[in-house]
């Protein structure tokens, strides 16, 4: 009979007549194996959990969680074998097979088939006929099975002590199951697929195989000529600064390792204030700027468009979007107040957004850092948006609005609390998230005294920052939004991907609480990343750049490879995890 | 013209060399200035001139820079940065070769540096130690001089705290210089415990190794310190522990194998278990890996003798080792160095495997002798390997004695099995070259030999006769005049095996050859084993009747006398009750008999044996009666009459209710021939 599951290798051991206790700890278990089998993708191939006990012969009974396997048979069927059996030695076998194998005969009598037989410890490889392998076994020992897929070998253990490879068995082990087939009758067999620690100290044997694999790759032969590979790292990373407009350090890296950047500084600029406006949940102005900086890019990109327009409505639901903060009085348009004229108001402020529990009263007060919280000052932090990961370069909007810039009383602690209110401000979650690169749902109200930033903004979130007309001006966009959907299908055909997308926003005002519903997540500036690198890649390929750096590339590249190995089979993927090289 | 051209060169040699010294000697002069601060700079220049150049070492040695150097580490008038550049220099001078090491040491080098480390600056002392390290650790220096000022130990061990370079240098030094129990319990007395074991877990891993190289060479045979370290704590965990997490298979082989020494030599001092989980599931199959071919030769020579060790005296360790990993057949690799590929390909790793293949043989042999000491099935395993017997009896012709020693070994464990003795080692004729081994070789071989020989000369060996043939009993009659106990006993063993059953010619050739006098020496042996073994020969040359008689009628007084000797003699059970069966076996002659029965001494002694409170006693002295009074020889009537005189009836009427059955049934079946 054989354990369920799928051919990646595995690791069983078996007691012969044990009385171990069967109380499963699940999660023991399942940690264990998860341990033992780093590369397995259990939804793709699951782990032998216990025997099957659907491929099995009759004459074997199953008990004990399907952990234990007894042979039921009146009379040993193999009378050659019998004799053998009733004077010396239990008649077992325990080996591997593939799915399919005759279920009556002991594991390495047939084809696919392997096994180590106990009354004369040879080896049966797919025949009749064994060879020596080990010693006998019998009543008490605890036998183990190991297959290496890194070297394709399998050794057995008995009692703790490994036999050594079995050479006869050294091939491909593809789909193969951990098979165990007894004859005598009363035998019984208990199995351990890792519910508890193994006998044999299966853990050293991987920290073996994990630094030989790690001093591996540490050793892989790298270019042969001098300074070819380095020259090749630091065009990765220079490409990588330049693809986020990292630019300050990209200017300075490049300079430090005489390299040549293959884009203008002042396009890296742009993308790097359309990424900044992005990220900062001002999609309105982020469309805007990209039409004013790329023509013609969002019109030959009509799925791109949208996908930025609905991401644009969800901005005005959460309050951020520039559109619906700042409005009631003004022009609703706080694209066309930038960059142009530096009206206060209508910078992009988070100290506004942060202060987003907007009075319905206060409509006509749409200056930022007006909130209902005395303690804070009206004077206008705004101007540092402060996207996180900007680091010292200014952000790129500051440049333009060169008049609110000299009102700002501006200190450099100022500006790490704005950071933080930035961060516990509207959202409180999303922004938290947006700036750990995490979705930290931080919402202990602890975090916000501690920015002293107004406790109410963190439970009283409400719609599109809790101004009537910010409502009234999402619907309207909601609708066009809504009409643009219908006359992309007729233009396009249907795209499920954009319906999908517009659902899941729409959804959003189905909730009174939108932040906690389950379409919640949407709202989180963690997703404002993906919309953002969209758009960036857009914009690189326009100029004829790759929309992904080299180094994302071969990352994406590495993990990729490593999955296939994982498919396939191939073993040292197992301790090979890209994650363990990026710190 | 020939001779124009030697000359020539030797003219281009002589000026290259007076060229050389031109400069080195511009180096020893500097050394002398009257300015310290140029003295300092020549000595800096001096050590940027040595390094990694062994012939400029070799010169400024013999220009006599070594001793000027000495003078300014020594002199306090000297600034800190001149002593510590003087031993740095010195230190350098010492990487070189042996024959700088010597010239070092017989410069006094080592008080001078040992002086030294009284400096409080760190960095001079760091200096001394490196250099003391590197002396140290060469062979040709005597470690003695370690220990001859007392002082010295108690201070290396109090610098241990100060730096992790000191505690480097320090437990190198000290791995290096234990060799004897002597080393072990100074170092012991020290402290060296307590102070080296926190070092298992310092953050450099090669303070870590070192330490831990210390901790080997401290607990080999050494009961006291393995007794002591199962008990240390190393930041809360037990030594043991701390060893078994220095095996773990991601560590660098060194210090598993280092780790699994101190485990195995903890373990065969008795402080651990053989049946330690420990031992049995890390220790071993940790030295079982290290056996395996992805290792250097030079660590599987020392898993394998390691491995040895460990297991020697427990049979299930035997059994374990002899199953895992296919140890058995791993070892045959052992024997196929240098291998042919590298006689081709590389002449570098030819020369390698050259240098390790003796290594490697004998620490195979070793192995095999020890892991076939016990278990008849792990034996036959052994012997079933490929070539087996063939290399065992090459190796026993080797150059190498080390690898001629080990076969032997090898050879004397495979010998315990009746099996082996009666099909393998007939076929392979081993008695051969175990023969001319035996004819020269140094006292450790022979006793290996020796034994080995006894056991193929049990009677049931094929191998028995060829022996006999081959001249065997003079050497093994020289043997029994050996100094050595060991040898003398396997000389008489062997005679005594050989004499089992043996036809009269063989028992005559024995005594003829070994004589009456050294027979008669060898029962008077301060060694009770000899003397068993003796009593056995003499045992088995009596036995069938006319042999009896023959040997009695030449030679009856003197057993006669030795017999008395012995049974009056303070001795134990076994060899009182061997010679009791000697006389039974006198009684049983025909004309032999008479020896005992006019011998009224004698007769009271078997008298008094009878009556003994040891039933092995009784029975023997019983049996002796029961020869004498057998109905059916001449004479019977006559001794049944005397001994009945003696009182011996009613003695044996006594005996027929005795609770030991074997007794009393001898006992009644001598009755029997009174009432016949």
């Amino acid at each position: 009979m054989s354990g369920q599951s799928s051919g990646c290798g595995f690791l069983m051991s078996v007691v012969v007549h044990g009385d171990s206790v069967l109380n499963e700890q699940e999660k023991e278990l399942n940690q264990r194996l998860r341990r033992l089998y780093p590369a397995v993708n259990e939804n793709e191939t699951p782990l032998p959990r216990s025997w099957s006990p659907k491929d099995k012969f009759s004459y074997i009974g199953l008990s004990q969680n399907n952990l234990r396997v007894h042979y039921k048979g009146m009379t040993p069927r193999h009378t050659q074998a019998a004799s053998r059996v009733l004077l010396l030695h239990r008649y077992m076998g325990i080996g591997l097979s593939a799915q399919g194998v005759n279920m009556n005969r002991l594991p390495g009598w047939d084809k696919h088939s392997y096994g180590y037989h106990g009354d004369d410890g040879h080896s049966f490889c797919s025949s009749g006929t064994g060879q020596p392998y080990g010693p006998t076994f019998t009543t008490g020992d605890v036998i183990g099975c190991c297959v290496n897929l890194i070297n394709n070998t399998c050794f057995y253990t008995k009692n703790g002590h490994s036999l050594g490879n079995d050479l006869r068995q050294q091939s491909q082990y593809p789909n193969l199951y951990p098979t165990v087939g007894l004859q005598t009758p009363g035998e019984v067999v208990d199995a351990n697929f890792g519910q508890h620690p193994f006998v044999f100290d299966i853990e050293d044997y991987m920290r073996e195989w994990r630094t030989k694999i790690q001093a591996q790759i540490d050793r892989f032969p790298i270019g042969e000529r001098e300074g070819e590979w380095q020259s090749m790292i630091q065009k990765m990373v220079a490409s990588y600064l330049v693809h986020h407009s990292y630019c300050a350090t990209a200017e300075a890296f490049a300079k430090s390792t005489d390299q040549a950047v293959h884009e203008e500084l002042a396009s890296i600029k742009n993308r790097q204030k359309i990424q900044k406006l992005v990220l900062s949940g001002r999609m309105g102005e982020a469309i805007e700027t990209t039409q004013q900086l790329y023509p013609n890019l969002l019109e030959r990109n009509p799925d791109l468009l949208f996908m930025l327009k609905v991401r644009q409505f969800i901005e005005m639901v959460n309050g951020t979007d520039s559109e619906v903060r700042c409005l009631g009085g003004r022009s609703p348009k706080s694209q066309d107040s930038y960059p142009g004229s530096p009206r206060p108001f209508s910078s992009p402020s988070h100290k506004a957004s942060s202060s987003q529990p907007y009075l319905p009263g206060f409509d006509s007060n749409c200056c930022n850092g007006v909130t209902s919280n005395k303690s804070h000052s009206s004077s206008p932090h705004s101007h540092k948006p402060c996207p996180p990961g900007s680091g010292s370069t200014l952000p790129a909007s500051d440049i333009s609005l060169n008049g609110s810039r000299s009102q700002q009383p501006i200190s450099s602690s100022d500006v790490d609390m704005e950071v933080d209110h930035f961060t516990n401000g509207v959202t409180e979650s999303s922004s938290n998230g947006f700036l750990n690169g995490s979705s930290k749902h931080a919402t202990e109200p602890d975090d916000c005294d501690a920015d002293m930033e107004v406790e109410s903004a963190q439970s009283k979130r409400q719609l599109c920052g809790g101004s009537q007309a910010a409502i009234e001006r999402m619907i309207h966009f909601g609708r066009e939004l809504q009409s643009m959907s219908e006359h992309l299908r007729r233009e396009c055909g249907k795209n499920s991907a954009n319906k999908k997308m517009l659902k899941d926003a729409f959804s959003l005002l189905a909730y009174s609480d939108p932040w906690n519903s389950p379409v919640g997540y949407q709202l989180d500036a963690i997703q404002r990343e993906p919309v953002c690198s969209t758009l960036n890649s857009a914009i690189l390929e326009t100029h004829n750049l790759p929309k992904q750096p080299p180094l994302a590339q071969a990352v994406g590249q590495a993990a990729q490879c490593l999955a296939i190995m994982a498919r396939t089979g191939s073993g040292s993927c197992a301790f090979a995890s890209v994650d363990d090289y990026l710190h | 013209l020939t001779y124009c051209l030697l000359f020539e060169d030797v003219s281009v040699i002589i000026v290259l060399m007076q060229e050389v010294t031109a400069t080195s000697r511009h180096y020893v002069d500097r050394l002398f200035d009257p300015d310290p601060q140029k003295v300092l700079q020549g000595v800096i220049d001096m050590k940027n001139a040595v390094i990694g150049n062994n012939k400029q070492k070799a010169n400024l040695i013999v220009l006599g820079a070594v001793p000027r150097l000495l003078y300014l580490l020594q002199q306090s008038s000297s600034s800190l940065e001149l002593r510590t550049e003087c031993s740095v220099v010195l230190g350098s001078l010492a990487m070189g070769t042996e024959n700088n090491i010597k010239s070092l040491v017989d410069c006094h080098i080592i008080p001078a540096l040992l002086q030294g480390l009284l400096c409080p600056d760190l960095i001079f002392i760091e200096a001394c130690l490196r250099c003391l390290r590197t002396v140290f650790i060469s062979p040709v220096t005597p470690v003695q001089l370690l220990y001859t000022d007392s002082t010295v130990i108690p201070h290396l061990m109090s610098l241990l705290s100060r730096s992790q370079r000191t505690q480097e240098y320090i437990t190198q030094i000290f791995s290096h210089c234990c060799k004897t129990p002597e080393h072990q319990t100074v170092l012991f007395n020290h402290g060296a415990i307590q102070n080296i074991a926190p070092l298992l877990i310092s953050p450099s891993y090669k303070v870590r190794m070192q330490a831990l190289k210390c901790f080997s060479v401290l607990a080999y045979e050494n009961t006291q310190v393995s007794m002591t370290l199962v008990n240390v704590l190393v930041d809360g965990e037990l030594l043991s522990q701390v060893f078994v997490r220095m095996m773990q298979r991601d560590q660098p082989i060194e210090m598993q194998l280092t780790a699994a020494k101190c485990l195995t030599y903890m373990c065969r001092a008795g402080a651990i278990r053989t049946d330690d989980s420990c031992v049995v599931l890390k220790t071993l199959p940790c030295l079982v890996r290290m056996c395996s071919k992805e290792h250097l030769l030079e660590e599987r020579v020392e898993g394998a003798e390691t491995l040895a060790y460990l297991m020697e005296p427990d049979v299930e360790l035997q059994r374990i080792a002899s199953t895992t990993d296919h140890l058995v057949a791993m070892l045959a690799d052992y024997f196929k160095y240098p291998s042919s590929v590298s006689a081709i390909t590389d002449i570098k790793r030819l020369d390698h495997d050259l240098k390790h293949a003796h290594e490697l043989r004998q620490a195979a042999f070793k192995l095999y002798a020890s892991l076939g000491s016990n278990d008849e099935d792990i034996r036959k395993k052994i012997t079933e390997t490929e070539n087996m017997m063939d290399r065992i009896v090459s190796g026993l012709s080797e150059s190498s004695i080390k690898v001629r020693l080990a076969a032997v070994r090898c050879l004397h464990s495979l010998s315990r099995s009746v099996q082996q003795l009666r099909t393998s080692f007939h076929d392979h004729a081993v008695w051969k070259p175990l023969m001319k081994l035996l004819q020269n070789a140094p006292d450790e071989v022979l006793v290996m030999a020796s034994s080995t020989l006894c056991n193929l000369l049990l009677e049931f060996s094929p191998s028995k006769e060829p022996i006999l043939e081959s001249g065997v009993i003079e050497l093994l009659c020289s043997l029994t005049q050996s100094d050595s106990p060991a040898l003398r006993v396997n000389g008489i063993w062997a005679l005594m095996n050989m004499a089992f059953q043996a036809d009269q010619k063989v028992k005559g050739e024995i005594v003829r050859c070994l004589g009456t006098e050294q027979l008669f020496r060898l029962l008077s042996d301060p060694d009770t084993n000899v003397l068993m073994k003796t009593l056995g020969l003499l045992r088995n040359l009596l036995s069938t009747r006319p042999h009896i008689d023959q040997i009695m009628s030449s030679h009856g007084k003197q057993i006669m006398q030795a017999v008395t000797l012995i049974l009056e003699a303070e001795h134990s059970i076994e060899v009182k009750e061997q010679t009791l069966c000697i006389l039974a076996n006198i009684a049983d002659g025909n004309t032999a008999k008479e020896l005992i029965m006019t011998n009224d001494d004698m007769l009271q002694k078997i008298k008094y044996y009878m009556g003994h409170s040891n039933v092995k006693l009784q029975l023997a002295a019983t049996f002796c009666i029961s020869n004498l009074i057998w109905n059916e020889e001449d004479g019977s009537q006559e001794r049944q009459d005397k001994l009945r005189e003696m009182g011996f009836v009613d003695i044996l009427h006594k005996l027929t209710q005795a609770s030991d059955p074997n007794l009393s049934d001898r006992a009644k079946t001598a009755m029997q021939q009174y009432l016949a």
